[in-house]
């Protein structure tokens, strides 16, 4: 076990994956020979040559485009796109290619790449470094969308991705790159090597996709938070003493609803907390799914705390973020519900 | 305020419209035989004027002539001369079919064949094609058999695609034949992908791709060629110009300023322009790119030069928007017509055979669609069942589809 912050416990599971499986591939703009803005690939090129690590022209169309065709001759590409901001001018050969290749085909051809893009805000990125844009892929059929908090997931999620045989949206909360932020934006930044799910296994180990993890045991309010918003509900949940069970959604879909509905139907409320903007965001599938299957166990209407509908702004950065202010008081309303 | 005249707005108009003479004074097309042939290593800034020509290989007397004439067997030539035949057959097949309801749609290749079938038979089987929808011909000259082309078409019980896919976007990754979306352009850049892949792995196969002349203007079209002149990927990049996309005009798509082929030169790619009825330039210029590609010499752009001369699918009525007889004024005439008078010219042919093979080639698609439909058409319902609609959307079935499906069945 080795103390690793997040881009590095991601740098960890890509060389991995490259010493296992000469089939991956690892490209994307300044990924090769620089190793990524966020250094997630640093090094990888001198370890495995030009062939298996490269830089791409800035297109995240061609890039994921030309990541369907390597697909579909063998190879097991992992892409990054620089900022989950960027990705939207590929949506096309993610949403109408790669993700409905092995149905349209009848899995004659399949597309088994990995997608990796920093997302989120607290880095003052203003509206285009800042986006929450996973329920985009929520939406498609034929995607996995995945989402960690931490560096020990971050690592075995990402493995599991690159080998899993579909395409897999891999975003990461580049706030919590370097330590686990809870919101509190004006304390000195806590590095992971405090944290115990900052100690990462150094050689292969998977998180299994499609797991829900239960972060702190509780028994008034179920929390569903994923990335960032985990750390930001443990706080809130310490600082207003109210006992909320925590869960670490991990991956949005394939979606762990037994360990949501578990949760639920002990608990009889629950909060939802995204940084997202509100309106169509995860959290309203969250929302709906929870009144489907507790419908009759629920004791106080479902909270969203979440992003504005408004742009990131980069002035406001934290009038803006879903802090623990804001989830401490959604916790304390469905508290006071009766 | 500039003391200036005021700014003008211009939308470029197709040079006929219904009811009008067809004008194809807009094509110069320069004599066979004159086009030079450079060597395959040649630099591509030494070869720019190839994107300004066209060239042409078959005379209007029907003799191959110039440096471009290929060495082919004749044997070969006959089996070009059959799938095209067999193409137009089994595309009369399937209109009739779509006319009596037997499948939703269907779109034709009628004078577009020679691309297709040559493109096929010069290339080798562990190469990759990644079509468009008009490029069935390189399934029937790769012997793909016409019954499962039918089936897909039909929808029915033997379609492999399950009734997943409209009629006609075919899958046959045995026969090199990329999966085809609806989608245009998508495939350009997956092209160069798979061709980079090819590379990376020091393979010897090469891919291909096609994109019409008006969805050279999708976004796809730039990052294939980015990416092809990036990596030199071994790929041959066609752009089949056949002057409509439905009812815009290739001017539509800018192509009355330039060249479609000409768009290569900014990239550092070798351009052909090639006339693409002409089925030995089809062999000629295949040939030459794919020897390019192969002997790490990189990407090839070659537009053919053709004209689509029906309508642009089933649904689409080409009466609307061009004149009716433009087919027959095309200056590059019909492809069949060209190869078939060029190996009667060589002795190798004459019209009772050429009527023999018609008559031949019919009756192989009427066989075959009789064991087709034997397997249901649109009109009986005998589609793929419902519940494998969910099927393929992953690998392995997710909890979230198992109860939509347990649903569906409780709730039908």
């Amino acid at each position: 076990m080795t103390a690793m912050p997040m881009n590095v416990a991601i740098r960890s599971a890509i060389d991995v994956m490259l010493e296992r499986d000469p089939d991956v591939v690892v490209f994307g703009e300044d990924v090769g020979y620089f190793g990524g803005v966020f250094r997630a690939t640093e090094g990888l090129q001198v370890k495995y040559g030009t062939s298996r690590v490269f830089d791409t022209p800035i297109a995240e169309g061609g890039i994921i485009g030309a990541a369907v065709g390597m697909g579909a001759y063998g190879l097991r590409p992992i892409v990054e796109i620089q900022f989950a901001d960027y990705v939207y001018p590929g949506l096309d050969q993610l949403i109408s290619e790669a993700a409905r290749l092995r149905y349209r085909s009848s899995a004659e051809f399949t597309a088994p790449l990995t997608v990796r893009m920093p997302c989120g805000g607290g880095i003052h990125g203003g509206q285009t470094h800042s986006q929450s844009p996973e329920s985009l892929f929520t939406h498609v059929c034929g995607l996995t969308t995945v989402l960690p908090s931490n560096p020990y997931d971050a690592k075995g999620l990402l493995i599991a991705s690159i080998e899993d045989d579909d395409p897999v949206i891999f975003l990461e909360p580049k706030r919590i790159y370097n330590g686990p932020f809870d919101g509190h934006y004006d304390n000195p930044v806590v590095p992971w090597s405090s944290h115990p799910l900052g100690d990462v296994p150094d050689g292969y180990y998977k998180v299994e996709l499609g797991q829900a993890a239960i972060r702190r045991e509780g028994d008034d309010v179920t929390v569903l938070a994923y990335g960032t918003m985990v750390h930001v509900a443990e706080a809130a949940a310490n600082e207003t003493g109210v006992d909320a069970e925590i869960i670490d959604l991990r991956t949005l879909l394939p979606l762990d609803t037994n360990t949501i509905e578990t949760s639920v139907r002990k608990t009889g409320r629950c909060v939802i907390v995204h940084e997202a903007t509100r309106t169509s965001g995860f959290g309203a599938e969250l929302s709906a799914t929870v009144q489907e299957l507790c419908f009759y166990q629920l004791e106080a209407p479902i909270e969203r705390v979440t992003g504005w509908d408004t742009p990131y702004p980069h002035a406001q950065e934290w009038d803006y973020f879903p802090g623990p202010a804001r989830v401490g008081a959604a916790l304390k309303r469905v508290m006071a519900a009766t | 305020m500039i003391d200036a005249e005021p700014l003008r707005f211009g939308v470029p108009d197709a040079p006929a419209r219904p009811g009008e003479m067809a004008d194809f004074s807009y094509l110069d097309v320069p004599d066979a035989g004159s086009v030079r042939r450079p060597e395959i290593d040649t630099p591509p800034a030494d070869m720019r004027d190839l994107a300004y020509t066209m060239m042409r290989v078959l005379d209007d007397d029907g003799a191959a002539v110039g440096p471009w004439s290929p060495e082919i067997d004749v044997a070969k030539l006959h089996e070009g001369l059959r799938a095209m035949v067999l193409t137009r057959s089994y595309d009369d097949r399937m209109t009739t079919a779509q006319r009596q309801g037997k499948t939703s749609f269907y779109m034709r290749c009628t004078g577009e064949e020679a691309f297709a079938v040559g493109h096929a038979l010069e290339l080798a089987p562990r190469d990759m094609f990644f079509p468009t929808y008009r490029q069935q011909g390189w399934l029937i000259a790769k012997r793909w058999p016409l019954v499962e082309m039918m089936c897909q078409v039909f929808s029915n019980e033997k379609d492999r695609l399950h009734g997943r896919q409209m009629p006609i976007m075919y899958s046959a990754r045995d026969f090199g034949f990329f999966s085809i979306s609806g989608n245009l352009g998508t495939q350009y850049v997956q092209a160069v992908g798979w061709a980079m892949a090819s590379a990376i792995k020091g393979d010897t196969a090469i891919a291909s791709g096609v994109v019409g002349e008006g969805a050279t203007a999708e976004a796809d079209f730039h990052h294939a060629l980015t990416f092809a002149t990036t990596y030199q990927a071994p790929v041959i990049l066609n752009i089949v110009n056949n002057q409509w996309a439905i009812s815009s005009f290739q001017g539509i798509a800018g192509g009355s300023r330039s060249t479609f082929a000409s768009r290569a030169i900014g990239y550092g790619i070798p351009a052909l322009r090639v006339d693409g009825n002409d089925y030995l330039g089809v062999i000629a210029a295949t040939r030459w790119a794919a020897a390019r590609a192969r002997s790490n010499n990189g990407p090839t752009v070659i537009e053919w030069v053709t004209y689509r001369a029906t309508a642009h699918s089933s649904s689409d009525d080409p009466s609307r928007y061009r004149p009716a007889d433009e087919w027959k004024a095309w200056p590059l005439g019909d492809p069949i017509e060209r190869l078939k008078q060029h190996l009667i010219v060589r002795g190798e042919w004459s019209e009772e055979q050429h009527s023999q093979l018609v008559a031949d080639c019919d009756a192989e698609v009427m066989s075959a669609a009789k064991e087709a439909e034997a397997c249901g058409t649109l009109l009986d319902g005998r589609v793929a069942s419902a519940r494998s609609i969910f099927e393929d959307v992953f690998k392995d079935m997710p909890e979230h589809l198992q109860r939509q499906r347990a649903q569906m069945e409780a709730e039908q």
